[in-house]
């Protein structure tokens, strides 16, 4: 079952469940293109095509995960801790829709379960699990770990989306235990993966410019001037 | 955006499809790819049918199927788990060649493997006929909020800065005794990631700024008009008769 690594395609969903989604996606990212007016300034706006271009580029990666089976990074946790939620999710969804229109990866029926899993639910999954974590990440190790957790985190909880909308509008023929198991179960795996990347990237950037890490904003030193005097 | 920069999977070429206006495209693919997904499985026929007006699109587009086959393959793992199917799932069992397969998990199969080619087919004969830059202008026109269009056309941009800074780093390391064999590059990379981002981020923004120098404001000038009603109707029309086609299957 390679297919959970990737995006759902058309067909895998009916209709009622494709058109009910896309609704949820359209509304959420609504809220989210709202609140991240306060987010995105002159100086933030290439950070966020930055992160949106970074997500797809390690969409790209993938990684084996077991004989068969191949993950590659949701992106999520990595654009919530960066950027904010808000602009995260957008970053995420509009990554999303590329790859539909663009290469066409994921059906454009499928896209708004799609963005239902990987945009909306993984990124604020992700930012809440890194929120509460914050206050352990005060060193290099701390944040490694807030990172990895988050995540993991934002990639299971992502897949059980999918198992969500599966339950709702997908093929009745299967049992949906072992879809759920199957499910979870690899994207346990892909998390593991994942969350090794978003810390590699998260310590990597916070240790040269934490100005741009938006978990960090406000907990950063103030620049210590020290007056000199002169004899 | 960074013209001049090849794409994969863009043709280049001037037929009526490609000079359609973007927006109208990406209504007609998406409504399409609708009507396919709502035909009832069972209906072979539509299937066929649907594949028929594809055809046409191709023949006015000069797409040859070959080039297009080469393409669909990354539909590839859905077609595994089509395959899986008659294997898996429960209910009445058929006997094919001696193998009991379930009837369920045969049309669940057909089913997945007839939409999503379908869907694949739809996407790639948008993506063949549309530079991604011009599908960004057919966002714009659709009305999609600005900010996503900036957020969208910066990506693209970055896009071109990631790879070619990815190819810098690599030849740095070649430089420096690495050995890079095919699958442990990827452990370089992947070690190497943090970097790649902040020099990215570091060249992106100087582009940015030399963006913002030259006048950009958020969104790329957009010199073309909004569509007629005839471009409307001409690019709406394969979608209508994918539409009638529902309508007999239901």
């Amino acid at each position: 079952m390679s297919a959970v690594a990737m995006h759902m395609s058309d067909g895998l969903l009916d209709t009622k469940t494709s058109l009910l989604f896309a609704g949820v996606a359209v509304v959420g990212l609504a809220v989210a293109a709202a609140r991240a007016r306060n987010d995105l300034d002159d100086r933030t706006a290439p950070l966020a095509g930055l992160v949106a271009a970074f997500v797809f580029a390690t969409q790209m990666l993938n990684f084996p995960v077991l004989p068969g089976v191949s993950g590659h990074l949701l992106g999520g946790a990595l654009a919530a801790m960066l950027v904010g939620p808000w602009v995260g999710a957008l970053c995420v969804s509009i990554v999303l829709v590329v790859q539909a229109l663009v290469f066409a990866d994921g059906g454009l029926t499928a896209l708004g379960a799609n963005i239902t899993n990987m945009a909306l639910i993984g990124t604020a999954a992700g930012f809440l699990v890194a929120t509460l974590l914050k206050r352990f990440a005060k060193n290099r190790a701390g944040l490694a770990v807030t990172a990895f957790v988050a995540a993991f985190t934002n990639t299971v909880i992502a897949s059980f989306g999918f198992v969500l909308e599966f339950a709702i509008g997908g093929d009745p023929a299967f049992s949906l235990g072992t879809v759920t198991a199957t499910l979870v179960g690899v994207h346990c795996l892909i998390g593991v993966g994942e969350g090794v990347i978003t810390a590699l990237t998260l310590v990597a950037v916070a240790a040269v410019r934490p100005d741009l890490v938006y978990l960090l904003r406000g907990s950063h030193k103030a620049l210590d001037v020290r007056e000199e005097t002169l004899a | 955006m960074s013209a001049g920069h090849a794409h994969p999977l863009h043709r280049p070429g001037t037929s009526p499809v490609h000079r359609l206006a973007p927006q109208v495209k990406i209504v007609a693919a998406g409504f399409g790819v609708l009507c396919v997904v709502a035909t009832p499985r069972e209906r072979f026929w539509a299937f066929g049918l649907y594949l028929a007006v594809l055809g046409c699109v191709w023949t006015i587009a000069r797409i040859p199927p070959g080039w297009l086959a080469r393409r669909v393959v990354i539909e590839a793992p859905f077609v595994l788990l089509a395959l899986v199917f008659p294997f898996v799932a429960g209910g009445p069992t058929t006997t094919v060649l001696g193998v009991a397969l379930s009837e369920h998990g045969l049309l669940s199969g057909w089913n997945i493997l007839a939409k999503g080619t379908l869907g694949v087919l739809v996407s790639l004969t948008l993506s063949a006929t549309t530079a991604p830059g011009e599908l960004i202008v057919g966002l714009q026109r659709l009305r999609v909020p600005t900010m996503v269009v900036t957020i969208a056309t910066l990506m693209l941009r970055y896009l071109d800065v990631i790879a070619a800074e990815a190819r810098r780093m690599r030849i740095a390391r070649i430089c420096r005794g690495h050995d890079p064999r095919f699958l442990w590059q990827v452990g370089a990379t992947a070690r190497g990631i943090g970097t790649l981002f902040i020099r990215s981020y570091e060249r992106g923004e100087r582009v940015h700024l030399a963006m913002v120098s030259r006048g950009w404001a958020g969104a790329m000038p957009d010199q073309g008009h909004s569509a007629g009603r005839s471009a409307w109707l001409t690019g709406l029309a394969p979608t209508a008769l994918a539409v009638v086609v529902l309508g007999v299957s239901l």
